[in-house]
């Protein structure tokens, strides 16, 4: 069930560092520990590039979840961009198409409680991650 | 634009990153320095980042290189003040920065490009005796 | 509007000396209240809940809201006293009993509408009597939270061994939860410290799991990063054993058997060592 929902549009790296600040925002919000709110945003941080620069640009949806007693903060992340062809390659350590350390997806994917990747290439691709307190 | 601040200090460059960086500063503090320390033949960079809530992969590449680069420019790069909170998150990520040094404060990252750098130094002592 | 409501008020005086009967075989425990308290108690609730019923018959309701406080209430002090979670649902079901006599007394040729009356005025109670039992389970959950968090807090002892040097000397088992909080507050401690080194000490430690393994390695690692260094010592040939079989690779921990070992590194670390004074030209001086 969410509490709150709002979706922000990411366009360019500017963008990338107000998402950032919204999510750390949420966070804050529904009182995660100061290291799980830093590993929220870190992720928030990786997947909005991605959006950006592998994705051509897109948007973040930012929920506030409710799971019974525990409150979480979930994040999609949605781009029509080119699509990941191999999917479990791309969340393998170290596997990079840009210029990054290739930490993108697989390190957002260990610092987030949830994560679920859909992507159809030619069609775009969606990161939804959660982080629960 | 805006650009992140060097400082000179001696033979030293002297970074703090206050800001909330998005990719570009982050690319233009990468070259500002690099340029610096040729410049000015420096023989330490300091980057206090105490101040940073977090370091993503971009950054945490960006400082890795700025580490590579000084080494090329025979500099000794310090990274300080990194927060616990972001030093867990940094090595969860994946990233160890293992070629980068670093210390606690700023003082103690002076007290550390001293070290280095007047090692540097006798040891050329010792080799001009030598001759 | 069915007719229990005004049959129990009427009859309130009987069938709260018919609760006390009740209440005497079920659960009385005289070793934890005394009769007075009990009647006092009883009739309170009794007369809460009597007004309540000529309003609503739904428990939820504000008309119940003096009755559910008082329930809480009744649970926070019975679970004090060292009552059962079913003793203490047993102070509103002991209840049921008096109030079906009347009824039974009441609607003696009418069988269906006695059962009618005596399901209405049981449901309620029934679910009341639940109310007070998950009062005094939130109760204790609240308890084992606030002991949790206790035992979090004392089982994390980050100690200072000299100027520039914390120990954290881990007892006990160590889960992936325990590991963490344990990490943070070591690495809270170097930076509120200022210590440029940490000794975490796993003498008192029985067993070592890839997890619990993987957050030390990781912890050190973090250190590294703000710029302390972390050494491992205590690690007893059982664990060690185990780390080998997992596979777990320490090659860039400094490790030492014995705490005293990894203190004596911290030191050298700092420029410092211990000496014995003993024919030493300052403790000579001091001697003339």
């Amino acid at each position: 069930m969410a509490l709150k929902s709002e979706t922000y549009t990411i366009r360019s790296s500017d963008d990338v560092v107000r998402v950032r600040q919204i999510a750390r925002a949420w966070a804050s919000e529904i009182k995660l520990s100061l290291v799980d709110q830093t590993k929220l945003v870190t992720a928030t941080s990786e997947l909005a590039r991605n959006t950006l620069e592998h994705g051509g640009g897109g948007a973040m949806t930012a929920e506030m979840v409710e799971n019974g007693i525990r409150r979480g903060i979930k994040l999609t992340f949605t781009d029509q961009g080119p699509g990941i062809a191999n999917l479990e390659l791309a969340l393998q350590d170290g596997y990079t198409t840009g210029n990054g350390m290739g930490l993108g997806l697989s390190g957002s994917k260990r610092l987030v409680n949830e994560f679920d990747i859909k992507s159809e290439p030619g069609l775009g691709t969606t990161v939804t991650i959660v982080r629960w307190k | 634009m805006d650009r992140i601040p060097i400082l000179k200090v001696g033979d030293c460059l002297l970074v703090t990153i206050q800001v909330d960086m998005h990719d570009e500063l982050a690319m233009s503090l990468q070259e500002d320095l690099t340029m610096q320390i040729a410049k000015h033949a420096s023989r330490g960079v300091l980057i206090d980042i105490s101040s940073l809530e977090i370091v993503d992969s971009f950054i945490g590449r960006m400082l890795a290189n700025i580490a590579a680069m000084s080494r090329v420019l025979d500099a000794q790069t310090v990274v300080t003040g990194m927060q616990p909170a972001v030093a867990i998150t940094l090595v969860e990520l994946g990233m160890s920065l293992p070629g980068i040094r670093t210390a606690l404060n700023v003082e103690r990252g002076m007290e550390l490009l001293r070290e280095f750098i007047g090692r540097d130094a006798e040891a050329e002592d010792v080799d001009g005796a030598e001759e | 509007m069915s007719v229990f409501q005004q049959i129990v008020r009427t009859h309130e005086t009987a069938i709260l000396n018919g609760w006390m009967k009740e209440i005497s075989i079920a659960t009385r425990r005289s070793d934890l209240m005394n009769d007075a308290e009990m009647r006092q108690q009883s009739s309170e609730f009794l007369h809460l809940f009597t007004e309540a019923t000529q309003v609503s018959s739904e428990v939820r309701s504000d008309a119940f809201a003096a009755a559910r406080e008082f329930l809480k209430g009744v649970a926070k002090s019975r679970m004090e006293q060292g009552f059962t979670a079913s003793e203490i649902s047993m102070f509103v079901l002991s209840l049921k009993q008096p109030v079906f006599n009347v009824l039974r007394d009441e609607f003696k040729g009418d069988a269906s509408k006695l059962v009618t009356e005596i399901w209405t005025s049981g449901d309620l109670l029934d679910k009341l009597a639940m109310m007070t039992v998950d009062a005094a389970i939130e109760l204790r959950e609240q308890t084992i939270a606030r002991q949790q968090e206790e035992m979090m807090e004392l089982s994390t002892p980050v100690v200072k061994l000299w100027d520039g040097v914390l120990a954290l000397p881990l007892i006990g088992t160590l889960d992936s939860g325990r590991t963490q909080v344990v990490m943070e507050s070591l690495l809270s401690a170097i930076v509120e410290t200022n210590s440029q080194v940490a000794i975490i000490d796993i003498t008192g430690v029985p067993t070592v799991d890839t997890l619990v393994a993987q957050h030390l390695i990781k912890t050190i690692t973090a250190a590294r990063l703000m710029g302390a260094e972390c050494y491992l010592s205590g690690i007893r040939p059982a664990i060690a054993q185990t780390i080998v079989h997992l596979g777990i690779d320490l090659v860039d921990v400094q490790t030492k058997a014995k705490l005293s070992d990894a203190f004596k590194i911290a030191l050298t670390r700092l420029g410092k060592a211990v000496v014995s004074i003993k024919n030493h030209p300052a403790a000579r001086a001091e001697e003339q």
